[in-house]
């Protein structure tokens, strides 16, 4: 009797919008590859992060009071006042680091698979305006304690806006709304953390997701699943059923529906996640003073300089780039460019083989110097600017942008592996 | 390569640290001594409340947390008319001390999270008798502070010793240790001790949620636990299929 | 792909019970946010008991305070009052105080713990205005009443034990707070006797 009636709910929906057709295309008859590894969880994380970062940022600005005079005060009246406060607090600036953690993960993967090239070059663009879109959002959020570290982190990095010539000081003035970082912009970087980016950033991932079930996952084979029709034996196809809109045009090999065997495994790679989630938040919320700086402890003082201004540990690496270089605008330029680049990955890659488990060991080699350069110069860029240290960041710098510019050259014409037929899966 | 990126991440903490040069005195305190906690409220009421307001704490938090009673709280905690639900804020004006002392005591609410425990009581420990201060007093910690050494009645004040005797040329002389001159009321380990109350009293302030939070997140942990070995076998039931 | 049969039954154990551990985890989520709208330390700092004290009230005057956001009337009733009282019953909508408006020990004729003295929240049981205090000139509004609440707003009225008249729009009488004497001269609001602090 109750199935009925869920019958007879379900298909009135359906009548009148595609709930169900929906509900296969894009899950239980979706095709995904099967050899999905531990570098495929971060997507379904960052989802999971911006969920929290959204239910805890609206919950927080029940309390908030987003003035130059209230807004320290009030972080503290949510932290003992609020029933609760505290949790809602901890979670939220647990996840704004950890959403940085996956996210640089979740690139990381697209480098090793070449998960940016054709036809996702547009899933990859779409990220990169994510990845933009999250960095402003973060550096907003940031100013709302009002601390000391807020405000003066606010005042460097709105300062760079004035290297740019003719309109530079006039531009920074129109950002601050004040003639120093004041009540002015706090409101104004209030509304648009609280509502706009936001907005922008649900928008950008709907487009994200849309653009990559339009092509398939890539995998850590870099082969397609889907083949022409007609070119795959019977018994290699999958035995799966999927929708006909994917197995109507293409033959599909090695994938399994995205419901219930992702659905099930990004579960338990929420599971472990949130165990280390909440280990921090329970246990060192401060995340060893990166995730909640001490200074910030310290309301915002216009008349006090802090010994050592740094900008929060996921912007370093750029931050360590823009200190390498002697010249204000030139900085400016490379600290800029240096995520530009990342924009043009899919055209400076001019290699047909996806993978790195496939590719010439130049390129295993460039992956790896530019792991090792963007650690280095994330390191750096939280550490107090010497000499020495600088001397190091120039190379780390070198290092970064030579990995687009070797790239380029050696892609061409790369020596590669032959790749499988199959995807390589126990 | 994994194992390289796991290597130089583990360098990390080496190479930041590397940097710190100050030494600090550690300060073993335990925020679940109320006993402790007692005592470093009183301290902290009696000597720094008059120039330190700890203005984001209620009263009657103090009170519940530290089981003092709401009575006994507002008997010999509170020196005002404060009610017990009022925030503990200070009658000091903020204008007028920064005439007396050239810059108003800050409040001390997050002091404890700011600066950090063993910085606060390295800091009350180092006060030494410099007639050239405002107050005849500095700090080793801060040098040229513009703080009294309010603490004065119960270590006294110490004497600086310096590595080498006056000299005529201008190099700045070096200061090895402190030495006591035993005008206090406490000795020297009672001194330290009342100190370790106080600083446990103001991590408290800084986060009076600590222990619950970590309480709770015990529980937590050992929820998400249970709940990881059910996805994971769950997720290894439906993957039967694709092996 | 396998092609061992799949085990059903174990796979609907699995999933339900790691969808109800799951339920249960979701549902703990849930509390910091649904607790976080109680009122915080700060408001229930705000609506903690307001003293009063009445040793040097005269007769007929009216002492206002504050006491959660709301006014609250501590009037001193002379005798010719409260024997009027008694008289108007006719002309009441709720005479005996039938409607849980008032703590029970304030459950009787006076609507008072001590008959001179008379506790009520000063908002008009209407729509929330706070009526005006007439020692003197409330005949205007009830003919042969000498004294009484009247609210401007819609023309509510009340007798000086808060009891609403009839024909006006106001439903109930006036809300009298929980409160009690901690001496002959200071009256706690807010707090039942009982309830008390020590």
């Amino acid at each position: 009797m109750f199935k009925k009636l869920l019958r007879g709910g379900i298909d009135w929906v359906d009548a009148r919008i595609p709930m169900t057709q929906t509900w296969n295309k894009h899950l239980a008859q979706y095709p995904t590859p099967v050899n999905f590894n531990f570098w495929y969880f971060f997507g379904s994380l960052a989802m999971l992060i911006l969920v929290n970062q959204i239910l805890t940022g609206i919950w927080l600005t029940m309390h908030y009071t987003p003035s130059a005079e209230g807004a320290f005060a009030s972080i503290e009246y949510i932290m003992r006042d609020v029933p609760y406060g505290w949790l809602l607090r901890y979670m939220h600036s647990t996840g704004a680091s950890a959403f940085f953690v996956v996210i640089y993960l979740h690139m990381y993967r697209s480098l090793l698979y070449g998960s940016y090239k054709q036809p996702r070059e547009l899933i990859w663009l779409f990220g990169m305006f994510i990845f933009l879109a999250l960095m402003a959002e973060a550096f907003m959020g940031y100013l709302l304690p009002w601390g000391q570290m807020s405000f003066w982190g606010a005042q460097v990095i709105i300062s760079l806006f004035g290297a740019i010539p003719v309109i530079g000081d006039d531009l920074t003035l129109w950002i601050r709304g004040d003639y120093v970082v004041s009540g002015a912009t706090l409101n104004r970087f209030f509304a648009l953390h609280v509502i706009a980016l936001p907005l922008a950033l649900v928008v950008l991932v709907f487009l994200h997701i849309v653009a990559l079930h339009e092509v398939g996952s890539n995998n850590p084979d870099g082969i397609e699943i889907k083949r022409k029709k007609g070119s795959v034996a019977e018994q290699d196809k999958s035995k799966f059923t999927f929708h006909k809109q994917y197995s109507a045009r293409k033959d599909i090999i090695d994938a399994v529906p995205f419901h219930p065997y992702f659905t099930v495994k990004d579960i338990m790679g929420v599971a472990v996640f949130l165990i280390f989630f909440c280990a921090i938040i329970f246990f060192m919320p401060e995340g060893g003073g990166y995730f909640l700086e001490a200074p910030n402890f310290e309301p915002a003082n216009a008349l006090k300089t802090p010994s050592h201004i740094a900008p929060v540990w996921y912007y370093t690496p750029f931050y360590a780039i823009l200190r390498a270089i002697p010249d204000k605008l030139i900085g400016v330029v490379f600290f800029g460019g240096s995520i530009v680049i990342l924009f043009f990955l899919p055209w400076l890659d001019r290699c047909n083989v996806k993978s790195i488990r496939y590719r010439s060991w130049q390129h295993k080699l460039n992956i790896t110097q530019f792991t090792i350069c963007f650690i280095v110069l994330g390191i750096l860029g939280a550490l107090p600017a010497t000499p020495l240290l600088t001397k190091i960041a120039q190379v780390g710098t070198i290092g970064y942008f030579g990995f687009f510019i070797a790239l380029w050259f050696y892609s061409k014409n790369e020596k590669t592996k032959p790749l499988p037929k199959r995807l390589k899966f126990k | 390569m994994k194992k390289l990126i796991i290597a130089l991440v583990a360098l990390l903490p080496a190479m930041i640290f590397a940097s710190t040069n100050v030494h600090l005195d550690k300060a073993d305190y335990d925020l679940s001594d109320k006993a402790s906690l007692q005592r470093g409220a009183k301290l902290f009421m009696n000597y720094c409340f008059a120039c330190h307001s700890t203005g984001y704490q209620r009263y009657q938090r103090i009170a519940a947390d530290l089981d003092i009673p709401d009575a006994l709280m507002k008997s010999s905690l509170i020196f005002s008319d404060s009610k017990i639900g009022d925030l503990a804020v200070n009658s000091m004006d903020k204008k007028e001390s920064e005439k007396w002392f050239g810059n108003s005591p800050p409040d001390l609410t997050l002091e404890a999270r700011l600066r950090g425990a063993d910085w606060i009581y390295t800091y009350l420990r180092s006060f030494y008798k410099d007639e050239t201060r405002p107050f005849a007093v500095n700090n080793l910690l801060f040098p040229d502070v513009a703080m009294p050494h309010v603490l004065e009645a119960l270590q006294g004040i110490p004497t600086a010793v310096f590595e080498t005797s006056a000299s005529h040329d201008s190099k700045p002389q070096i200061i090895m240790r402190l030495e006591s001159n035993e005008q206090g009321e406490m000795s020297s380990d009672e001194y330290d001790n009342a100190l370790l109350d106080l600083v446990n009293y103001l991590v408290y302030a800084g986060e009076p949620n600590k222990l619950e939070r970590e309480s709770l997140g015990f529980w937590v942990i050992g929820f998400l636990i249970i709940f990881f070995i059910l996805s994971y076998l769950l997720k290894k039931e439906y993957w039967r299929d694709v092996h | 792909m396998s092609n061992a049969p799949v085990n059903s039954d174990r796979r609907k154990f699995l999933t339900l019970t790691t969808a109800v551990v799951g339920s249960v985890g979701a549902a703990a989520v849930a509390i910091p946010f649904v607790k976080s709208w109680s009122p915080s330390e700060k408001a229930k700092a705000a609506g903690a008991p307001v003293l009063v004290d009445v040793s040097k009230i005269q007769p007929g005057q009216l002492i206002r305070v504050e006491w959660r956001g709301k006014p609250v009337w501590v009037v001193s009733r002379p005798p010719k009052v409260l024997d009027e009282l008694a008289t108007l019953n006719e002309l009441l909508r709720d005479p005996n105080s039938v409607e849980p408006q008032q703590p029970g020990y304030t459950a009787n004729a006076q609507r008072s713990l001590k008959s001179d003295i008379f506790v009520a929240v000063g908002l008009c049981t209407h729509l929330g205005c706070s009526p005006t205090y007439l020692p003197d000139t409330f005949s205007e509004q009830v003919e042969g009443v000498e004294s009484g609440f009247f609210c401007p707003c819609h023309g509510s009225k009340f007798d000086m034990a808060g009891r609403v008249f009839k024909n006006v729009p106001a439903p109930l009488n006036l809300v009298v707070p929980p409160h009690y004497y901690v001496s002959d001269s200071k009256i706690l609001i807010g707090l039942d006797k009982g309830d008390a602090d020590v």
